[in-house]
């Protein structure tokens, strides 16, 4: 089986978040960048895929040379080759031709996304990924199983789960639950010695074209501080004439 | 224990220096510290137990030996990737990072530089995975900042060496499978010996009751009548110029390791302080405690460049015994300094084991004495400048 993980780099959960130009682009001065989260509970499903039945996996990232750290510590991880499409990715629909693109060109039985980016959120990628090149999906992945040509895959719903049966190739946008925060790995020694030697690839982006572009960036009002009430008559009080919640 | 939520401060966006490699290697150690360190730590150091169940982990995340060549074990990384590591281990507790330098640059070091290939081959790659522990004995009873007054000695028996003697103050000594042992041959010269566990004669009695580095087994070697093989004398140098050039390579450990137990009692105490509130603020809106704060990273942004170019010197093998001094009784004064006034801005909180700071001020009181104390590195620093040696 031949996997290819989307890897999309993404500010550290706990990074300021600031943005620049009239709130128009995203400040990356003093920012740490990671692998999105969900994108590495899909590669450490994808590393499992490759020790417990030999599979072959791919990561790759649209991106400009600064997310080649990124896919670098996916290799330490244990992925055992890399491709970045060089191009500025700011739009879901031109990143999932790329990408689209790549996983046609390597005959990928199963390609691996995030149910959703954690810097902007788009939550399409990987739907675009599989209707660019006719597989099937299954999005909000929680549990993934392939024998042969057919896949078991778990779906999470508003308050409960769908099993699914479905055939390769397949385009997943995964989750917590394809494995556990637990089971995610941490690059060992000799996985960072070994990433050094493995081929990371970078390909010049076909056919670019940017279908939506953003116009403005609004962070969330501040939090207000926090009123500790002692009692519960003073909570009724408080929530039906102050916040006039009740 | 507080969920470790550390972040390291980086005023002078220093990682700009650092290789994509190193930054890789720093944050691989800084993650299995705060999932396989942080949470099991406070509690070892209150049972006084070294917490053996993560000498795998330590070898995992490349700490023994990552500079020794690839073909011993080691991950042939330069020095700056092994201070990197250091700084990291040493965030999490001062003791874990003294078990791994031991086994690197005290054991590792002197088997590969003055060994002989038959011992690198028999001792290293074992000490890299974790599988032998080893242990260095210099310091003797009587000993401690003049090691060139030694007793420990060994006569030669034809067909063996007879050792004789005791060190004191032996970090992993306890456990240790392995100990690079010093000692007088019968014309008063230094020599290291590689002394196993098991040799008749040889015990290693633990010492108890430290206020410090009580996550770190401390102890004795005894040698009495132990037979050491011949094939166990490091043979390609003698002289207390040996010992000394282990202790190098420990020191620049250290020197990186003292920022990372600063950055954490910094980081903590930053937190404290924008969260705890006083007379209707946050502590850390008063004057007297941002002088602190302030204070700190300043202190701390000084004593990373001072280990980024020490480290820039060492890969070039070009960084002298006195330069190394300066940074490891800089660096280590400073932390400790830094732990003291972070453990005061954490009011009561601050002498509880809820929070590391109180661990790492008292394990920093070992840290500025072993590998040279605080005034002996003044001292170094002074022969250096003036030409005049004030030791004695
Ligand atoms: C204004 C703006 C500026 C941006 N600037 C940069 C920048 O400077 N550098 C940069 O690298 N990116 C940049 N991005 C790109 C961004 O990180 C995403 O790659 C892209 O916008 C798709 O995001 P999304 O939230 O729609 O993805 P989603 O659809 O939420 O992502 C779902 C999954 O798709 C995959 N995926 C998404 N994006 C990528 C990708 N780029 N490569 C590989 N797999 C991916 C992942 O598996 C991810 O989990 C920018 C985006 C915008 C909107
Ligand atoms: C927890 C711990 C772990 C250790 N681990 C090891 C180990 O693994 N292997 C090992 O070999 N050793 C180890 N040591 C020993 C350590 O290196 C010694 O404690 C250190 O060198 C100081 O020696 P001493 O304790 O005998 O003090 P002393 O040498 O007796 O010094 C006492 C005081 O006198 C001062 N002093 C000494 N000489 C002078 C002078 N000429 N001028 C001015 N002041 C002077 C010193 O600065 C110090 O303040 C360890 C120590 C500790 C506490």
């Amino acid at each position: 089986m031949k996997i290819l993980v989307c890897i999309s780099h993404v500010p550290d959960t706990t990074s300021k978040i600031n943005f620049t130009e009239g709130d128009t682009k995203f400040d990356t001065n003093g920012v740490q960048f990671v692998i999105n989260p969900n994108d590495e509970f899909g590669l450490t499903r994808a590393m499992w895929f490759k020790e417990k039945q030999g599979a072959t996996v791919h990561v790759a990232n649209v991106g400009g040379p600064e997310t080649e750290p990124t896919l670098r510590k996916a290799l330490a991880i244990g992925a055992d080759e890399a491709i970045r499409i060089n191009t500025v990715a700011t739009d879901g629909y031109s990143v999932a031709k790329q990408l689209a693109n790549v996983a046609k060109e390597g005959g990928y039985d199963l390609v691996i996304g995030g149910r959703e980016s954690i810097d902007y959120n788009g939550g399409m990628v990987p739907g675009m990924i599989a209707q660019l090149t006719g597989a099937n999906f299954i999005n909000t992945c929680i549990g993934l199983e392939v024998e042969g040509n057919n896949a078991t895959a778990v779906r999470e719903m508003d308050g409960g789960k769908e099993t699914l049966k479905t055939t390769l190739p397949l385009v997943i946008g995964g989750q917590k639950g394809l494995v556990e925060e637990s089971d995610l790995r941490i690059p060992n020694m000799r996985g960072i010695m070994q990433a050094r030697s493995k081929p990371l690839h970078v390909k010049e982006a076909v056919d670019i074209s940017n279908e939506t572009a953003s116009i403005q960036f609004e962070k969330p009002a501040p939090k207000g501080a926090v009123k500790l009430v002692d009692n519960v008559e003073d909570l009724v009080n408080l929530l039906h004439n102050e916040a006039k919640a009740i | 224990m507080k969920p470790d939520l550390f972040e390291a401060p980086d005023y002078y966006n220093l990682d700009d220096l650092l290789t994509e490699e190193h930054k890789l290697i720093r944050d691989a150690a800084r993650a299995w510290v705060k999932r396989d360190v942080s949470p099991i730590i406070e509690d070892a150091a209150q049972k006084a137990e070294f917490p053996k169940s993560i000498i795998p982990g330590l070898a995992e995340i490349g700490a023994f030996g990552p500079y020794i060549p690839v073909k011993y074990g080691g991950a042939g990384l330069d020095q700056i990737s092994y201070g990197l590591i250091m700084q990291e281990i040493e965030r999490g507790d001062s003791g874990v990072r003294s078990t791994a330098s031991v086994q690197s640059s005290l054991v590792m070091y002197p088997i590969w530089k003055y060994g002989n290939e038959a011992q690198r081959q028999k001792y290293l790659p074992k000490l890299a995975t974790g599988e032998w522990m080893g242990s260095f004995g210099l310091t003797e009873p009587d000993f401690g900042s003049n090691p060139a007054g030694m007793v420990t000695n060994f006569k030669d028996k034809g067909d063996h060496y007879l050792l004789n003697g005791a060190k004191l103050w032996i970090s992993n000594s306890p456990f240790c499978d392995v100990a690079v042992v010093w000692a007088k041959d019968e014309s008063g010269r230094i020599h290291g010996l590689v002394v196993e566990r098991g040799m008749e004669g040889f015990t290693t009695p633990e010492t108890h009751n430290k206020w410090s580095l009580r996550a770190s087994a401390t102890g004795e070697l005894l040698f009495q009548d132990v037979k050491v093989p011949k094939e166990n004398l490091l043979p390609n140098k003698s002289g207390l110029g040996a010992p000394l050039g282990c202790l190098d390579s420990a020191r620049f450990g250290i020197a990186w390791g003292a920022i990372g137990a600063a950055m954490d009692c910094y980081d903590t105490a930053l937190r404290y302080a924008k969260e705890r509130i006083q007379f209707g603020k946050p502590i850390a809106a008063f004057q007297l405690q941002q002088k602190k704060l302030a204070e700190m990273i300043t202190e701390i942004t000084k004593a990373q460049l001072l280990a980024f170019r020490l480290g820039q010197l060492k890969n070039e093998d070009r960084a002298t015994s006195a330069q190394i001094s300066m940074a490891k009784r800089n660096n280590v004064d400073m932390a400790i300094k830094i732990a003291r006034e972070a453990r005061q801005m954490l009011g009561g909180m601050g002498i509880t084991g809820e929070y590391s700071i109180m661990r790492h001020m008292m394990n920093l009181e070992s840290v500025i004495t072993y590998e040279g104390t605080h005034d002996i590195h003044l001292l170094i620093t002074g022969l250096d400048i003036t030409g005049h040696n004030a030791f004695k």
